[in-house]
């Protein structure tokens, strides 16, 4: 594997791009795009879906975190705050976070990395993307309808008897979701298995794909059983059937045991994949192999297997057996280990290299502050004498958006901005990309770690009327999400702009090592015009003194 | 020579072949969790609920039942042997054995027809028509309401795979498949036998529930 | 943690108030679990920006022999997590185990939640919505069940919370230690006004509990309204000796043989369903005519005909607060 020798100060591209032909020139008009096969203009179709769903869900969150400004509900009432989280939580689980990294980033940038000409399904991928389309308008339209108020967990017998609001309609969105998830993470493992170019072992993956990888298996075999839960409560609506709710001879446990046995699982697609970001950056910006390389790499199959043996953590004060709790807070514990390895291997990976604080690096620094605090309290929820008092207030929430948006929301930047020369040939505006993520950092601590707080003293989940003692937290809640909103807002504008008038990119602006890297920015259609042979080990940064331009 | 068939991401026909193999048997994976929350919940009940079961069972036709199971089976048969005449390339024999498949599986869909138009008159259609009145008749409603539910699921997989038949069919009766290329049948094969499968686990679920 | 200080000065409230037996066991824990959070940290943050700054590029840091794995420091930070976290597992244990162990003097609360409120009744036929006076230092033991959605009985001063199922019985247990009112939540998501589904429990020592009994208006205790309830609704025509349905004298923890042969314990949740769903679980010998009285009675009755049962065949004992 030839690699462009780190410090080598590569000359700015100045052909313009209208030159060369790639993949964003060879064909235009929107014809070429809706029907592409091509697996990076899905990823960026991907990119253009999602990131309407994050703006969307985080105008549903704003005008959450608004209306908690005051006890008693500042703007809106009761019941349209209901809808309101539910519709955050539905859409950023399902048309965000979930595809983010994997659909976005994994199909850019997965058959590159293995010196393949595109995934082993294009034209699956291609209906992957529709799916998830169709399952969003269907989305929008409960939206229309008024939105769901069942919260994104739908637990009966609420969502399946008493909840008046559009549920069946919220249900068929989320059900058709699934399918784009699970043709993606099909399309990924046929990938890695069978086209990796010659000389490409297991061991020569870059970690992002055995992180892509693990987390395609969870999607595989996950996301049918959530399908399955979600028809059999609408079934329950429509025609009582009796499976849920216990009015009709049912129980409410079933559901939540079936919810969660995808739920959790689910978790550790949003969190893998943004791992295997890390690692990419962490490697890049120290200019060094990543520390532990076969330990990380066993550590993301072993989150994801063990990651499906421990639901019942979300139910250890429902009703559930004392003895099934107690496995589960063990295994829960168990599951922990395998990411606080990473985060120690990502941190001996700097020591002895060449740091560089880029923005990408910056996120990926954000990401290991923020998921190691998310993880730790992690521990305070497997606890089971402790979970009593903490299951179901903020303190939950505050854990898991640390994990999901301290975490994978970052590790998704970071990763964009790292790819954004090939993905666009075009560099971001890198003072810009710095004030952001400090920008993010700083807003996202401010609106949760006083939720950790309001978590302990007692102030339960989707609550929109409070406790009147509880509002200074609450504000300074609300003044972070704010920040948190504006540093979102700032790389919506800059990359959008930098796409059409920034500086052209060249084929390895990091100075990366990586078959994605071997190709100018951005790619030809068929990423390689002779499929490439590896010969060395991934990560081949070396002891040079490295710098790039 | 140019493969007609080699797709552009592939190298060579082997890993396009391997790779369409290894995408059917992962998706069937995705299968086998769908129809496991189902049969996860069925069980659920079943534990709960054992007279009730079987009460509910004895509503079900068994030789209804069993014709079905013996039709699909021989239906395996029958897909099996037109893989392997694809194998060997011959053009008539396969598509003699696709058509049979197709035959025995529009059968099997004609006979769920009939029974599910038989509860419904008999007035054991939950959601539609349920009139059952007598001793455990919540449970019998759920049990019907499970019948129809995983054997619907199955129906349908049943109706995408002899949509799958008749593509396939088409293509053998064109004259496209050859020897060297037919590994959409093997890939067709390989869905329809699960499909099978299924039904083998459906069936003594519904029709073989007996005290002991 | 600069904040805390100008935070605790303006009287924002940071922690919750400790006012039962295992609150300190709970706090403790979370403290312990805090520490160990800081030391990871402080460990996570330091170890970065020590490698940052020393390493950072330009820096004039020897860089030779570079590590890139090692078979033992893998193995040694692996270890020692996973003997720490297992500590950590163990530790949670005990006070989980305790909260399924009510003493057996614990004061029978029977609460029906329902949107939006919550309904209590003690044993002496008080009524209370969305309040609970207790006396301090008393067991009290909760019977909860929710007459629709799953909501969730949670006090934060007592770090208690149990979900509160249709259709089934959960119960807990606390014994109060510090007079005061505190807040009572719902805790699981149900429905519209969901977070209006709030009170207050209200722990009154001895004297101040005393004044509180003679003011409230005095109600027939349950198992005497559970006992009216036995008799209009015709249930002592086939539970009495010699009738056709069988004795209920003692009942609760006794052995029941259903006629499908197998055999449970009488438990609050198996009664309820008797009452129900007779034909479900039914006792051996007997013949399946009893009605269901599906619709016929709220949970808070259903409360009362079990208090009644259990108070069949043992002195009745009229619970004084210590």
């Amino acid at each position: 594997m030839t690699t462009i020798a780190a410090g080598a100060r590569l000359p700015v591209a100045r052909r313009s791009v209208v030159e060369r032909e790639h993949y964003l020139n060879e064909s235009v008009g929107v014809r070429s795009w809706l029907l592409t096969t091509d697996h990076k203009r899905i990823g960026i179709l991907f990119l253009i879906a999602i990131t309407f769903f994050f703006v969307a869900g985080g105008i549903a969150a704003l005008l959450m975190r608004i209306n908690l400004l005051t006890p008693n509900g500042y703007i809106v009432d009761p019941e349209t705050y209901n809808r309101l989280f539910s519709m955050h939580g539905i859409m950023m689980v399902w048309f965000f976070l979930i595809p983010s990294i994997p659909a976005v980033l994994g199909n850019f940038v997965v058959p590159m990395m293995i010196g393949a000409r595109d995934l082993a399904f294009p034209r699956l991928n291609l209906l992957s993307w529709y799916i998830f389309v169709l399952g969003g308008l269907f989305t929008l339209a409960d939206v229309v309808m008024g939105g769901v108020d069942t919260g994104w967990t739908f637990y009966t017998p609420f969502s399946s008897t008493y909840s008046n609001s559009a549920v069946v309609l919220a249900i068929v969105g989320v059900f058709i979701s699934g399918f784009s998830s699970i043709l993606t993470g099909l399309n990924f493992i046929v990938t890695i298995h069978k086209m990796r170019a010659p000389g490409m072992t297991w061991f020569r993956l870059p970690l992002f794909i055995w992180s892509m990888y693990t987390t395609a298996v969870i999607l595989v075999l996950a996301s049918p059983v959530i399908a399955i839960t979600l028809v059999l409560v609408a079934l329950e609506r429509l025609f009582h059937i009796g499976i849920f709710d216990p009015r009709f001879g049912g129980d409410p446990l079933l559901f939540q045991h079936l919810f969660w046995f995808y739920s959790h699982p689910a978790v550790y697609i949003m969190v893998l994949p943004a791992m295997g970001v890390v690692s990419e950056l962490v490697a890049c910006f120290s200019r060094k192999r990543v520390f532990g390389y076969k330990f990380v790499a066993f550590a993301s199959i072993s989150i994801g297997v063990l990651g499906f043996l421990v639901w019942g953590h979300h139910m250890f004060v429902s009703g559930q057996a004392i003895y099934a709790s107690v496995v589960f807070s063990f295994l829960s514990y168990v599951v922990a280990v395998p990411s606080a390895i990473k985060v120690f291997n990502w941190t001996m990976t700097m020591r002895k290299g060449h740091v560089h604080f880029a923005t990408p690096m910056l996120y990926a620094y954000g990401f290991i502050g923020l998921f190691t605090i998310g993880g730790l309290t992690g521990l305070f929820l497997a606890a089971l004498g402790l979970d009593a008092h903490v299951h179901d207030t903020y303190f939950v929430i505050a854990h898991f958006h640390f994990i999901m948006v301290g975490g994978s929301v970052m590790a998704y930047l970071g990763g964009i901005h790292y790819w954004w020369p090939k993905i666009s040939g075009k560099l971001y505006p890198e003072m810009w990309g710095r004030i952001s993520a400090v920008l993010i950092f700083a807003g996202f601590n401010l609106t949760f770690l006083p939720q950790f707080i309001l978590g302990y003293l007692g102030m339960p989940r989707r609550f929109p009327h409070y406790p009147p003692e509880f509002q200074a937290l609450n504000v300074m809640s609300t003044a972070g999400a704010s920040i948190l909103g504006l540093g979102y807002l700032l790389p919506l504008l800059y990359l959008a702009w930098s796409a059409r008038y920034a500086q052209n990119a060249p084929p390895n602006p990091w100075g990366a090592t990586g078959l994605e890297w071997q190709t100018e920015s951005p790619p030809p259609t068929h990423n390689f015009e002779v499929t490439p042979v590896v010969t060395e080990e991934p990560y081949d940064y070396g002891e040079i003194e490295g710098a790039y331009a | 020579m140019p493969d007609a068939h080699l797709a552009q991401q592939f190298d060579d026909p082997a890993q396009q072949r391997e790779a369409a193999k290894l995408g059917m048997w992962v998706f069937l994976m995705s299968e086998i969790l769908f129809f496991g929350g189902m049969f996860t919940a069925y069980i659920t009940y079943r534990v709960d609920h054992p007279i009730a079961w079987v009460i509910a069972s004895h509503h079900l036709d068994f030789w209804l039942g069993t014709t079905d199971t013996a039709l699909l089976l021989i239906s395996s048969l029958t897909m099996a042997l037109a893989v392997h005449s694809a194998q060997e390339g011959s053009r008539w024999v396969t598509a003699l054995f696709l058509t049979l498949t197709m035959i025995l599986g529009l059968l099997f869909l004609g006979i769920k027809f009939f029974e599910y138009a038989k509860h419904y008159g008999e007035g054991l259609f939950p959601g539609f028509n349920f009139t059952y009145k007598g001793p455990y008749q919540r449970e019998i409603f759920l049990f019907m309401s499970f019948y129809f539910t995983m054997t619907g699921w199955h129906a349908i997989h049943m109706i995408v795979g002899l949509g799958l038949l008749s593509g396939m069919l088409a293509i053998t009766l064109a004259g496209k498949f050859s020897k060297a290329w037919h590994n959409p049948i093997v890939i067709t094969g390989l869905y329809w036998h699960f499909v099978d499968i299924v039904w083998i686990f459906l069936y003594p679920c519904f029709y073989l529930v007996n005290t002991r | 943690m600069v904040a805390v200080i100008p935070m605790v000065a303006a009287g924002i409230p940071l922690f919750p108030p400790s006012a039962s037996s295992v609150s300190w066991r709970v706090d403790r824990l979370f403290f312990g679990l805090c520490a160990f959070s800081v030391i990871v940290v402080g460990i996570v943050f330091f170890g970065n920006l020590y490698f940052a700054i020393r390493y950072r590029n330009g820096s004039h840091a020897d860089r030779s022999n570079q590590i890139h794995d090692s078979t033992p420091i893998e193995w040694t930070w692996t270890i020692i997590t996973a003997i720490v976290f297992f500590g950590y597992f163990v530790w949670g244990l005990q006070p989980y185990f305790d909260d399924f162990r009510p003493p057996a003097d614990a004061m029978n609360i029977y609460v029906v939640g329902r949107q939006w409120m919550w309904k209590i009744e003690h044993p002496d036929g008080r009524r209370e919505i969305n309040q609970l006076h207790v006396p301090v230092g008393q067991s009290i033991q909760l019977n909860l069940i929710s007459q629709d959605v799953i909501h969730s009985f949670g006090v934060p001063a007592f770090r208690l919370k149990r979900d509160v199922l249709p259709g089934r019985y959960e119960t807990v247990w606390f014994r109060p230690t510090k007079p005061g009112t505190y807040h009572l939540f719902c805790d699981q998501y149900c429905g519209a006004f969901h977070s209006d589904m709030a009170g207050q429990i209200v722990v009154m020592d001895g004297a101040r509990y005393q004044q509180w009994l003679s003011q409230v208006r005095t109600s027939t205790p349950m198992a005497r309204e559970g006992s009216e309830l036995f008799r209009r609704h015709g249930c002592v025509e086939c539970h009495k000796p010699g009738g056709r349905g069988p004795e209920l004298s003692g009942l609760p923890g006794r052995l029941v043989h259903l006629s499908d042969g197998s055999v449970l314990i009488a438990d609050d949740d198996y009664i309820r369903e008797s009452i129900l769903a007779p034909g479900t679980k039914l006792v051996a010998g007997y013949p399946p005519i009893m009605p269901t009285f599906q619709g016929q009675l709220s949970e808070m009755q259903i409360s009362e005909l079990i208090a009644y049962i259990k108070s069949l065949g043992i002195e009745e004992q009229e619970v004084r607060p210590q």
